[in-house]
């Protein structure tokens, strides 16, 4: 983003803000009331039983908190922005790690269940995603340019397409083809069903975005093309699609993480992948958070490596300009 | 000319490489061209000038196709250009033309922008395509800037690549569309001079431009549009000394004020 050259005084660093961020912050812990959290106990010494404290006590509470969390804002202040950036990153991430702790997790049972939600659950939603990655980026090149044609029919088609699956919640298109085409005499299993309703849902999306990519490519590009005396099918091969890529890309990187989530909804078919083991692992247990947790670190994970996989491909094309 | 193949047959001095006929164009209810009648002949010179919406780039851009008229007739080389025909791209092919925003390929070198043309459309193969890449490098005084991409040439430099671009396909004709429009002040003699010495050459050209010390210089005669007609055309020497026309007088007058 542009930054200016302007540098502006912190606003961390006006004592009318910090006054104000406090008393702000004061009320929210206040309101959200902390007295019988881990919190509470810390402060026992204090305020005595926390249940009993009333009043005082959850303004005692309240104020600790505003004090710890207001002087670690102006501590961070002072670093320079990367060190900021890991700093808050963690701790956000303790936090997250507290909010998980506080369910008093198993750490035995998920090291028990870990191996089959890997080698079954992680496996099938990654075979899902990939297989459905590669059909979804075909129908949307074939799609973007049957949309930005002259020939009626591929024109019709296209955005007869791109309004259909575009208009019915993936869950609906999942049980219309797991359901329907059996019933008109094809036989589809649960997997190839989900890879079908994924491929052709994420299709209809970056239809679009492929559209608005070949669109966003100035028209001189075209005319120069032309005037040389290329035809449709080189120009669009050898000049415009090279350049559409790194446009398409950041929306297109989107549309995979979205769809490495969205391959969850296979679950509602009985396909073993990875949200269907994390409901099913800890129901016989009542370890549900267990699971559930696991399911989200393993997801979270996934698409962290997408968006590394996705920025690298950015930067190498921003090498080559 | 050398290795390919040209698809336009060559001409003689006596017939017209280019020929309209009563060409019209309207853009929904404004008519930009109005019933223009012009032959340029090989190796002709041809400028175009005039006020803003004269017309003038809507002419140019009809020559190549780029744009299509409604109404009379286009040749180029005795091939009639029209909405039907299969061939337009063999005829762009013999038609180079350069771009007031010079319209280089970024994603490519200064050499593939070279190359592209004579390789992936003349079925030239790539190290002859490469040689004459070079060639016309050099002719454009720009050999040294064959392996860097288009933005980080100045508007000059880019714009002479451009002609190379076009020159490696060995057009019989050359268009300009106001080619020194886009550039900073000091870098408009450059490209100037390359077309100067383009037309010693003796390539056919037919050039939109403001630059009337170009004009006067290269122009076997002069083109000047008004509202969508040829107002008069004539010799350098008659147009800028003794103008026909009020229009013609009052433009004069503004431009080289």
């Amino acid at each position: 983003m542009f930054v200016d050259t302007v540098i502006e005084d912190k606003a961390l660093h006006k004592p009318a803000f910090l006054i104000g961020l406090s008393l702000t912050v004061l009320a929210i812990f206040f309101a959200l009331n902390f007295t019988n959290s881990l919190f509470g106990e810390f402060l026992r010494p204090v305020i005595g039983d926390p249940t009993e404290s009333g009043f005082f006590g959850r303004f005692a509470v309240s104020l600790v908190l505003t004090i710890i969390f207001v002087l670690n804002l102006f501590a961070i202040s002072f670093f320079k922005l990367k060190v900021q950036v890991a700093i808050v990153w963690l701790e956000l991430f303790l936090l997250f790690l507290a909010f998980a702790y506080s369910f008093d997790l198993k750490m035995s049972f998920i090291q028990s269940r870990i191996p089959l939600m890997i080698t079954r659950g992680l496996f099938t939603t990654i075979y899902i995603s990939a297989i459905s990655i590669v059909l979804a980026t075909v129908i949307a090149i074939i799609g973007a340019i049957a949309k930005l044609s002259n020939n009626g029919f591929a024109y019709a088609i296209s955005s007869f397409y791109t309004s259909l699956f575009r208009g019915l919640p993936l869950l609906l298109q999942l049980f219309l083809i797991y359901k329907g085409l059996p019933q008109l005499g094809f036989m589809v299993d649960a997997v190839p069903a989900a890879i079908t309703a994924l491929s052709l849902c994420y299709g209809a999306y970056m239809t679009e975005i492929f559209r608005a990519g070949i669109q966003s490519i100035p028209r001189g590009q075209w005319e120069a093309s032309r005037a040389l005396g290329f035809k449709f099918n080189l120009i669009l091969r050898k000049i415009i699609l090279p350049q559409a890529v790194p446009i398409i890309i950041p929306p297109t990187g989107n549309q995979f993480i979205a769809m490495l989530k969205d391959s969850s909804l296979a679950s509602v078919l009985g396909v073993w992948e990875l949200m269907y083991l994390a409901r099913t692992l800890g129901q016989r247990d009542f370890r549900h958070m267990e699971m559930l947790l696991t399911a989200a670190m393993i997801y979270w994970a996934l698409t962290i490596v997408l968006e590394v996989i996705q920025a690298r491909i950015e930067e190498k094309y921003k090498q080559k300009s | 000319m050398m290795d390919t193949k040209t698809n336009i047959p060559n001409n003689t001095e006596m017939t017209p490489v280019i020929s309209l006929k009563g060409v019209s164009k309207w853009y929904g209810d404004f008519q930009a061209l109005s019933n223009i009648d012009l032959e340029i002949k090989l190796k002709e010179k041809i400028v175009i000038c005039g006020p803003s919406g004269s017309g003038k780039s809507t002419l140019i851009r009809c020559l190549n196709r780029l744009e299509a008229h409604q109404e009379g007739t286009i040749h180029v080389s005795g091939i009639e250009l029209h909405e039907r025909m299969k061939d337009i791209d063999v005829v762009r092919q013999d038609i180079g033309m350069v771009f007031q925003s010079f319209n280089l390929f970024p994603h490519l070198t200064v050499l593939e922008n070279c190359m592209a043309g004579p390789n992936w459309v003349r079925g030239v193969d790539k190290s002859k395509a490469k040689e004459r890449a070079i060639a016309m490098l050099e002719q454009v005084k720009i050999p040294e800037q064959a392996d860097k991409y288009p933005e980080q040439l100045s508007g000059g430099q880019q714009q002479r690549v451009a002609i190379a671009r076009s020159l490696c396909m060995q057009p019989k004709v050359m268009l300009f569309d106001e080619p020194t429009s886009a550039l900073d002040p000091e870098m408009v003699a450059e490209v100037l001079d390359t077309m100067i010495e383009l037309a010693k050459s003796g390539m056919t050209m037919i050039c939109v431009t403001h630059e009337m010390g170009f004009a006067r210089q290269v122009a076997d005669r002069i083109v000047f549009m008004a509202d969508g007609e040829i107002v008069e055309q004539n010799s350098p020497e008659e147009f800028f000394n003794n103008p026909q026309h009020e229009r013609t007088k009052v433009f004069l007058d503004q431009i080289l004020k």
